[in-house]
């Protein structure tokens, strides 16, 4: 899905657990994220803190997104 | 001789463990087989011996790459193996990844030969195929019929140092390893046969498959994000609460397109995963854990970004084909286009 959203000429970031596989697929900005079953928080937290850690990653892909990038980048911190 | 000694490595589910509500345990080893080796055992005829299985919960591995890999590279060690064989994974991606990273880690650092088995479309096989033997199976566990007695037969075929042919005569997934050989008719003759087919219409056979590229070039950035439109899009299955499109939860036939004009933060009562592929416990509880729209509106209501867009597209990933997922994206990011989208933020489980 990635690759045809960038394909119709919008840019895309990929906010995803396991890197690898966003490699292989083919994402161009590419955000790790926290774990499979919740990429986008941390359930050990409280709401509070959860959602500032994940204000953090959407921040974080709204950077890569104005981010010039040559080839496949990932986003670490 | 003796028995081929093998070490055998599956995952939670097929050990009977548990689903996805087990898949962050912990790498264990026993002895003997467990779960799917059985049916491999049965098909060794006294040759070889699975004398003990390591079991690891998917998202453990996935999740603790480095750790997974020592934890189980020391158990392994320890029954001194011959052949070391990890699935079949079928069209499992995260097994399927954690089969070809621990092949891999093991043909590497114990130089013995190791064996796995998936779908074609299995991610691990697009990134260990080149490294490793994958015995290509379908792709569900259904298959286990078929799957079982091909690895083995080409498990003890490796184990005994025979040579190993043609993908195509022995079912492994092309590595793109390239042999010399003598035909019987020169490289010419063979050449204009192939292209007298092709006119005909009639079957041929190239000699040398051209590799298949699909890489997309990453579009510009965004000069000023405050004032664009983002879109969300999630593999992650998040769908209104009580999934009112069915969509499946894997092997997706459709995706959804929903309304978030009026949500502020998706909550226990408005969302829900309709996802198969991953303990569904906390995006049911929250789904802005997947789908970040809280977040996303915050960042609106402060001009961070201009604008959400009021839609959100959503499928399950796993299991998905690629053709399907292609084909899904193909059709709604021309929608994207249409409503004037300037980026997209994509999540994944």
């Amino acid at each position: 899905m990635v690759k045809e959203i960038e394909r119709a000429g919008i840019p895309v970031v990929h906010i995803c657990t396991v890197v690898p596989i966003s490699l292989t697929v083919g994402a161009n900005r590419i955000v790790p994220a926290i774990a499979i079953p919740h990429p986008l928080g941390n359930p050990a937290l409280d709401p509070v803190e959860e959602k500032k850690v994940r204000r953090k990653l959407v921040v974080k892909a709204l950077k890569a997104l104005e981010t010039e990038v040559e080839g496949q980048t990932v986003f670490e911190d | 001789m003796n028995k081929i000694r093998i070490v055998h490595y599956i995952n939670q589910f097929f050990a009977g463990i548990g689903g996805e509500e087990k898949a962050d345990v912990r790498a264990e080893s026993r002895e003997g087989v467990v779960g799917p080796g059985a049916a491999l055992n049965a098909q060794f005829k006294g040759e070889a011996e699975i004398v003990a299985t390591i079991i690891c919960g998917d998202s453990y591995f996935n999740e603790n790459v480095e750790e997974a890999k020592t934890e189980i590279l020391e158990m392994i060690k320890k029954y001194n193996p011959d052949l070391f064989i990890a699935g079949p994974a079928f069209n499992a991606g995260r097994y399927g990844v954690a089969c070809g990273t621990i092949c891999k880690e093991v043909k590497d650092t114990l130089n013995i030969p190791v064996v796995t088995a998936m779908y074609i479309e299995n991610p691990g096989a697009d990134m260990y195929k080149k490294e490793l033997y994958i015995v290509e199976t379908g792709n569900s566990a259904a298959g286990m019929k078929t799957a079982a007695p091909a690895l083995a037969k080409f498990a003890l075929k490796l184990a005994k140092g025979e040579e190993i042919g043609a993908p195509s005569v022995e079912g492994y997934i092309p590595r793109g390893i390239r042999k010399n050989i003598f035909r019987e008719e020169r490289g010419s003759k063979r050449a204009v046969d192939m292209l007298i087919n092709k006119l005909k219409g009639e079957e041929f056979v190239t000699e040398y498959a051209m590799p298949y590229f699909d890489n997309v070039a990453p579009n510009s950035a965004i000069k000023d994000i405050s004032k664009a439109k983002v879109a969300l899009v999630t593999s992650g299955g998040i769908v209104p609460k009580g999934n009112p499109d069915h969509i499946e939860s894997s092997s997706a036939s459709k995706y959804g397109k929903y309304d978030i004009a009026g949500y502020n933060d998706l909550t226990v009562e408005t969302h829900e995963t309709a996802h198969g592929g991953y303990d569904p416990v906390y995006a049911n509880d929250d789904s802005d854990r997947v789908l970040p729209v809280d977040v996303l509106r915050d960042l609106e209501k402060e001009g961070v970004i201009g604008e959400l867009h009021r839609y959100f597209y959503t499928t399950t990933g796993n299991g998905t084909s690629v053709g399907n997922s292609k084909g899904f994206a193909a059709k709604f990011a021309k929608e994207l286009v249409t409503d004037g989208v300037d980026a997209v933020i994509l999540t994944s489980t």
